[in-house]
């Protein structure tokens, strides 16, 4: 078990820096410098200009030069210009050259500064990150028991009428994005002209005072596009175990059906959605960045569209970074998870 | 004159679809007398869901091909009549001049086009791209996934190919020496050594499955702001992705007739040279686009002469599903290689490339083709998401995903422009993914 965890870390981070420089070779390609160079200098330099500004700013150095510093393995840039002060990486405004860090990258916990926002990528980060772990968290606890639920009703009699009407309704709501989903239920429950007026249409307002008035249309939104996914890989799993002759065998020996379900069949049915829950993140991430923008509620989905809109580069970095990590640690605790709750693979 | 009431309005949009409603009606009709005839297609009949399924996906399909000869949309697209903005579903025209309906039938947008025109236009760019990208990201992911799962050994055996690999790597890093210099030679040298190292150390499957996680393991938003932006397509990466991508269909055909008629020279030479021919003629007319980087074609032979976005849309797409389509197969491949089949033919001393492509993927089919229905659902809503962040083809452009997106600012006070293009895109994804489990079940029962 240990040397399956270590391995899988290893590779991990392999992956990690793959990412991660695949993003930062796209983000510093010269056209994007060039129009950074632009929105930070002026907008109307000349290409000479241009190249002297991004040289002075140490960006026409070698990329893995420029990676390495970013992760903060090599020492940031210094620059001494004609009158003798001297501009780096490292060196914040205000701050003596003598007192600046020698490395100042991802591993000593400097994110960059977002040329949009005119602040610490880092500090952006994080408090976007808080408020969309408060959507993530209503969704989860809308999302999960309903699917679950779904699933184990539909998967319990395989073929009857209820399995019918509920797989239906878990087909229709995976096919069902959230941009559809989405603006059918701000037309109906919150358009000012038409309809129900039940909720607001936006949710700029949760941001501080989450409501249900205000949050329960973007959470409904992102929840019920991975609800059907969830709810069928339940139903299937629960299918399998209704077949199993240790079933057969309580059904046999009279034991009462809603028993079997709760007490027999639950246990064993739901080890393989703990793994779609698990992978199902990743998804939930494309459901965020399309909710918040939706609803205009700025988190950190809104943050990746900004920071990619705007071409923020270090933003749109450490939003990567973000976006790659949860998607590598859901990976892994789905892999460790399904270990370590099937028994036939825990003892073996 | 009066607007239409709802009543009215529905009656002119079922009878404006009058040529769909009678292609489905043939289509049902000739599919359910002669179903036993039909095969799995047949079997369709059988399921109600699955019906239903097909039914709503012939309904867009037949839609968008109409709609390209503009039989149902009743105004251009494009065109934009003044008095016309935001206007309510059913609102007269007073603008019309002979010849040119009097109705809006489904309002008019923040631009003052036709909403309804809009949306069945939007179907035929919609069933244009999104079946074509599913397609190609199948032939990248069974081309890969095929011998991922088939070969056991490591990628680069010991011997010739080792050494070819390792002399054609000296030559490229002596020619970059002498043109580039000291610094990207040594790079080049380092890169190249890594690489065939790890060819001859690990297999194929473990390489291109830590590949596909990589993309796997990429937020697509992310993917998509990284390749669609101006500034990056500028840089030629999406060419360069499509010149590699596209490539696979090429090889995938030649490998297909190369290796079924090995014995009979004549007929391989023939269809094999046919393919390549065809192929790489075709191959150079999609990746030459005007307006990018890779631009060699004279207009006057182009066949397919895209624009500049769409190429892009359609490579971060396909991108996109390959990995997924990859791993399917390979899957499907370590299981079915184990079958007696599959021995029989090793015995028989068939060409790997024979039983990968003429054993075992026909027995792949079942699941193939299931996934394949799912997956251009899941494709459309690419394109939507990739149209709902303003990324798509052209702003201009009728397909669904944009519309949705224009309709969104105003959402609140004019929900109709958003409306039908949402629930279309809802109910062709909804067909296929009904298609695709009608399909799994009736596959399932023989």
């Amino acid at each position: 078990m240990g040397l399956f965890i270590l391995r899988r870390l290893g590779v991990m981070i392999l992956t990690a820096l793959c990412l991660t420089f695949i993003v930062f070779f796209l983000t510093n390609l010269y056209p994007n410098l060039e129009k950074l160079a632009k929105s930070q200098g002026n907008n109307r330099m000349s290409d000479e200009q241009v190249a002297s500004w991004l040289d002075r700013n140490g960006h026409l150095d070698p990329l893995l030069v420029k990676y390495g510093r970013w992760v903060g393995v090599l020492p940031g840039w210094t620059n001494t210009a004609e009158d003798g002060t001297m501009t780096g990486r490292c060196i914040s405004p205000g701050m003596a050259p003598e007192d600046a860090p020698r490395f100042c990258g991802v591993i000593q916990g400097k994110w960059g500064y977002s040329t949009v926002f005119k602040e610490g990528a880092g500090e952006i980060v994080n408090r976007r990150l808080a408020l969309t772990g408060k959507l993530m968290l209503w969704v989860m606890i809308l999302m999960v028991p309903s699917a679950l639920i779904l699933g184990v009703l539909a998967g319990m009699r395989e073929g009857s009428r209820t399995d019918r009407t509920l797989s239906t309704f878990s087909i229709a709501s995976t096919a069902t994005p959230e941009y559809v989903s989405g603006v059918i239920f701000i037309a109906v429950f919150a358009s000012s002209a038409v309809g129900l007026k039940w909720f607001k249409g936006t949710a700029t307002s949760a941001m501080d005072n989450a409501t249900f008035e205000n949050f329960f249309l973007p959470v409904l939104t992102i929840a019920l596009y991975g609800m059907g996914y969830i709810a069928r890989m339940t139903r299937a799993s629960m299918t399998e175990v209704m077949t199993a002759q240790y079933i057969r065998t309580a059904r046999l020996k009279g034991v009462s059906f809603p028993n079997i379900v709760m007490k027999h069949a639950l246990r064993n049915a739901l080890i393989a959605p703990f793994t779609v829950i698990m992978l199902q993140f990743p998804w939930l991430l494309n459901g965020v960045v399309i909710v918040e923008s939706l609803f205009n509620y700025k988190g950190f989905g809104w943050t990746l569209v900004a920071a990619a809109g705007n071409n923020d580069i270090d933003l749109l970095l450490a939003c990567s970074v973000v976006a790659v990590f949860v998607v590598l640690v859901t990976q892994l605790i789905s892999d460790i998870g399904y270990v370590f709750l099937n028994p036939r693979i825990r003892i073996a | 004159m009066e607007p239409l009431s709802w009543g009215e309005i529905i009656v002119r949009i079922l009878w404006q679809f009058t040529p769909v409603w009678i292609s489905l009606i043939a289509v049902f009709a000739l599919s359910i007398t002669y179903k036993r005839r039909l095969g799995l297609y047949g079997k369709l009949f059988d399921s109600t869901i699955g019906m239903i399924g097909f039914a709503l996906v012939m309904f867009w399909v037949f839609t968008g091909f109409y709609a390209a000869f503009d039989l149902i949309a009743t105004h251009d697209p494009l065109a934009q009549a003044s008095g016309m903005k935001n206007k309510v579903p059913g609102t007269f025209w007073d603008g019309a001049e002979d010849g040119q309906y009097a109705y809006y039938l489904l309002g008019g947008d923040n631009l003052a086009r036709d909403v309804f025109s809009r949306m069945v236009k939007g179907a035929t760019r919609v069933l244009m791209i999104a079946p074509l990208a599913t397609i190609f990201a199948f032939m990248v992911g069974v081309t890969l996934g095929l011998p991922a799962g088939y070969f056991t050994g490591t990628a680069v055996q010991r011997g010739t190919v080792q050494y070819l690999l390792w002399a054609l790597s000296a030559i490229a890093v002596l020619f970059v020496l002498i043109t580039g210099g000291l610094a990207s030679a040594i790079t080049l040298a380092v890169v190249l050594a890594l690489i065939n190292f790890i060819l001859t150390v690990t297999t194929l499957d473990t390489m291109l499955s830590f590949l596909s996680n990589l993309v796997l393991a990429f937020p697509v938003i992310l993917l998509f702001y990284l390749l669609v932006t101006p500034e990056i397509v500028q840089t030629g990466i999406p060419s360069y992705m499509a010149v590699v991508l596209f490539v696979f269909p090429v090889v995938f055909f030649a490998v297909l007739f190369n290796s079924r008629f090995h014995t009979q020279p004549t007929k391989q030479r023939t269809y094999v040279g046919a393919t390549i021919v065809i192929g790489v003629f075709l191959y150079a007319c999609v990746i030459s686009t005007p307006g990018t980087v890779i631009d060699f074609m004279p207009r006057s032979i182009d066949l397919v002469p895209m624009e500049p976005n769409l190429l892009v849309v359609f490579v971060s797409v396909v991108f996109v599903n390959s990995p997924t389509v990859f791993r399917i197969v390979r899957g499907l491949v370590l299981d079915i290689r184990t079958r007696d089949y599959v021995a029989a033919g090793q015995t028989r001393g068939e060409s790997p490339w024979y039983i990968m492509l003429w054993e075992i993927l026909p027995n792949a089919r079942g699941p193939l083709i299931v996934d394949f229905c799912l997956r251009i659902g899941y494709t459309t809503i690419l394109l939507g998401t990739l149209g709902f962040f303003g990324l798509g083809v052209s702003p201009e452009s009728p397909d669904w995903g944009s519309t949705i997106n224009e309709g969104r600012k105003l959402l609140s006070i004019f929900p109709h422009p958003a409306l039908p293009p949402a629930l279309a895109l809802m109910s062709l994804v909804l067909g296929l993914n009904l298609l695709a489990d009608g399909l799994r079940e009736e596959s399932l029962r023989d």
